[in-house]
């Protein structure tokens, strides 16, 4: 009895851990793909909570999932269009323009979300095979989440392979290592930095959906409280490696669950040393990780943040 | 014909431009007379369906009573820090007669500006710092607390009540003991777990929190937090909670049994009223069930009629003055002595409370 209690919590902390990290692993994976091709978009929390409130939207409109998570990816994705326009086109200072691109899109999503507020989404679909999700422990852990879930993960490995193992990965690579040299080798720097910051804010965007279609569900203002910011930190954390993006990701919602969780269980521990944790956590893999210090430099993009002239 | 038509053309222009500022002037019919601009600082969105949704509630009911005499303005998703002195400088700069600030972290900046602003009147929500030109004002949240602790302690199968809690700090804590005393006075079995979140305003991980409790068996949940994310997820689960600051039933209809409800805007309306009058003066208020700025919204009909029956009873005797929640004997919870039989907390004991009652688990962040 004891021990499928014991089972029992170790699961649920599992899927909550899960839940509370697919907004991130979506959002930083996302931001690493801009990054990797040298563009530093700080607007992530601004694209997440206006794919938060298009895919809300979107459902109490149509009632369809799909369409609510189309509604995130063109939302999030015009954001990030906005941004490249300034950022790269008129070649506007980047870390000004992501921070004005946050705050343009917590003003925006208010507006916009004016009349959303108290209205409930449908439930949102998750796997069914049959039988496999009443299985004990994995049915829960490997066959009960919702399909974002999934999606994050296959996104995660799409952009990872992408990345390491495609053309189109190595041009994205080039770019933010260094525009100059992929410009004179004939690739359309701009062009492929346009590319890298859509698909940066279609994953923003879906990782705001995910909180106000999935995780809570219901639409309030600025319900994405800072974790595109964390999605920022997490890029570094991860030396812009997506596998690693998603460990961090797992980790920090991990940590978050578990003090939650064990304060629900009546230890007694220490709420706010309980609430450092997540980034207490952080920190010290970063530190752990900087000791490859040449290493951590040589994965950042060389030309990350910089703006780029096209020389004759 | 040039010049001719120009100078019709500047003849229309000028009539244009006078009837536009005639219209825009004959708007308000108090046309000259001065009018009092009344000033809100807030420091969350006026959408989060809670404290700050709250608060402006006050304003626009300030605007229906007063009409054209006063002037409204706010400013909302404020933080707590050195840009609210800011703010609240360049309010009183710009005109304001009166400034309500309503946030805790707000009191120093408002003492700072209200010292160098003596003709400017400052209302700041929950702090304890006053001037001649400063009131304060509060709500005893902690009386609907009682009435919301003795509906759990009824209605709990599973004799667990969740409860999520932002920050360990004596409004909070004395909320916690107050719902928990109450409970445990119509259910000896009763026990409340507390989860603290560290934030006032986090959807997504009130919800976190709320899963941890209920997956702990908790099949109540009662929160100090400001979004309505908590009695969402009761009524996506099918359990109970109770809504927070704002009526929060349209986020879960079947879930919620029912809501404390901050209603400003008796006191807004006294307040601005003396303004207009002239007969506005310092103080410091702490109103409750009594005056109205505590509010219980409507019972759910899942409610029994005999628990129902109680609830309202109590409210009623706390609302008449013969009822108060903390009434002894109540010992600390490492079974100190705290209070004497049929003595009542003062005041100043519960603004600095930092300690559980006796029978609650866990220990108290410090």
């Amino acid at each position: 009895m004891e021990q499928f209690a014991l089972w029992d919590l170790i699961v649920n902390i599992l899927v909550g851990a899960m839940i509370a990290a697919t907004p991130l692993v979506l959002a930083a994976t996302g931001e690493l793909v801009a990054e990797r091709a040298g563009v530093l978009n700080l607007g992530v929390e601004g694209m997440m909570v206006v794919g938060a409130i298009a895919g809300f939207s979107a459902v109490i409109a149509t009632g369809s999932a799909a369409l609510a998570l189309l509604a995130a990816v063109v939302a999030g994705s015009a954001m990030a269009l906005l941004f490249a326009v300034l950022a790269l086109t008129l070649r506007a200072n980047q870390v000004a323009s992501g921070l004005a691109l946050t705050m343009f899109g917590l003003g925006l999503s208010a507006l916009w979300g004016q009349g959303y507020s108290g209205l409930s989404a449908p439930a949102f679909p998750r796997l069914s095979v049959a039988g496999l999700g009443d299985l004990p422990v994995v049915g829960k852990l490997v066959f009960g989440h919702d399909l974002l879930v999934y999606l994050s993960l296959a996104l995660v490995a799409a952009v990872a392979w992408a990345l390491a193992r495609t053309r189109l990965g190595l041009v994205v690579r080039a770019v933010g290592e260094n525009h100059d040299a992929a410009y004179t080798l004939g690739y359309p720097v701009i062009a492929v930095r346009y590319l890298a910051t859509l698909v940066g804010g279609a994953m923003a965007g879906l990782g705001g959906a995910y909180l106000s279609l999935v995780q809570t569900p219901l639409w309030v203002e600025r319900m994405t409280a800072g974790r595109g910011w964390i999605a920022l930190a997490l890029v570094v954390f991860a030396a812009w490696r997506p596998w690693r993006a998603l460990a961090g990701a797992y980790l920090f919602g991990g940590i978050t669950v578990l003090q939650l969780h064990s304060q629900a269980l009546g230890l007694k521990v220490d709420a706010q040393l309980l609430a450092m944790l997540p980034y207490l956590a952080t920190i010290a893999v970063l530190v752990a990780v900087s000791r490859e210090g040449v290493r951590l430099r040589l994965n950042a993009p060389a030309c990350l943040g910089k703006p780029f002239y096209a020389t004759a | 014909m040039g010049p001719m038509f120009t100078r019709l053309g500047r003849l229309a222009m000028a009539v244009l431009i006078a009837t536009l500022v005639a219209a825009s002037l004959a708007g308000p019919p108090a046309l000259g007379q001065s009018k009092a601009k009344v000033s809100f600082v807030y420091v969350g969105p006026i959408g989060d369906h809670g404290w700050s949704y709250q608060h402006h509630q006050g304003l626009l009911a300030l605007q229906k009573e007063f009409g054209d005499r006063i002037e409204t303005s706010f400013v909302e998703n404020v933080p707590e820090g050195p840009d609210a002195e800011r703010v609240i400088d360049q309010l009183a700069a710009s005109g304001s007669n009166i400034i309500f600030t309503t946030s805790f972290g707000f009191m120093n900046p408002t003492v700072k500006v209200a010292a160098r602003y003596p003709n400017v009147k400052f209302e700041h929500a929950t702090g304890f710092k006053q001037a001649p030109n400063l009131a304060t004002y509060n709500a005893r949240f902690y009386e609907g607390r009682h009435v919301i602790g003795l509906i759990a302690g009824k209605m709990t199968k599973t004799n667990l009540v969740g409860y999520i809690g932002s920050f360990p700090i004596p409004e909070v804590v004395m909320g916690i003991n107050s719902a928990y005393l109450a409970a445990k006075s119509v259910n000896p079995n009763v026990k409340f777990r507390v989860v603290w979140v560290s934030s006032w305003f986090d959807p997504g991980k009130e919800t976190d929190a709320a899963k941890a409790l209920v997956d702990q068996g908790a099949d109540i949940l009662m929160q100090h937090t400001d979004s309505p994310a908590p009695v969402k997820y009761a009524e996506d689960k099918g359990i109970f909670a109770f809504g927070q600051s704002s009526d929060m039933a349209q986020f879960g209809p079947n879930a919620q049994l029912t809501a404390i409800v901050d209603d400003w805007r008796p006191y807004y309306i006294r307040r601005v009223g003396a303004l207009l009058d002239g007969t506005w003066k310092s103080g410091d208020v702490w109103d409750g069930i009594k005056q109205g700025t505590v509010a219980l919204s409507p019972w759910s009909k899942k409610i029994p009629p005999d628990v129902v029956a109680m609830a309202g009873k109590a409210r009623d005797a706390i609302a008449a003055g013969t009822l108060h929640p903390f009434t002894g004997p109540i010992n600390k919870q490492d079974g100190t002595a705290w209070l004497k039989a049929r003595e009542t907390a003062s005041d100043k004991d519960l603004l600095s409370m930092n300690f559980y009652v006796e029978g609650m688990e866990g220990a108290l962040p410090k």
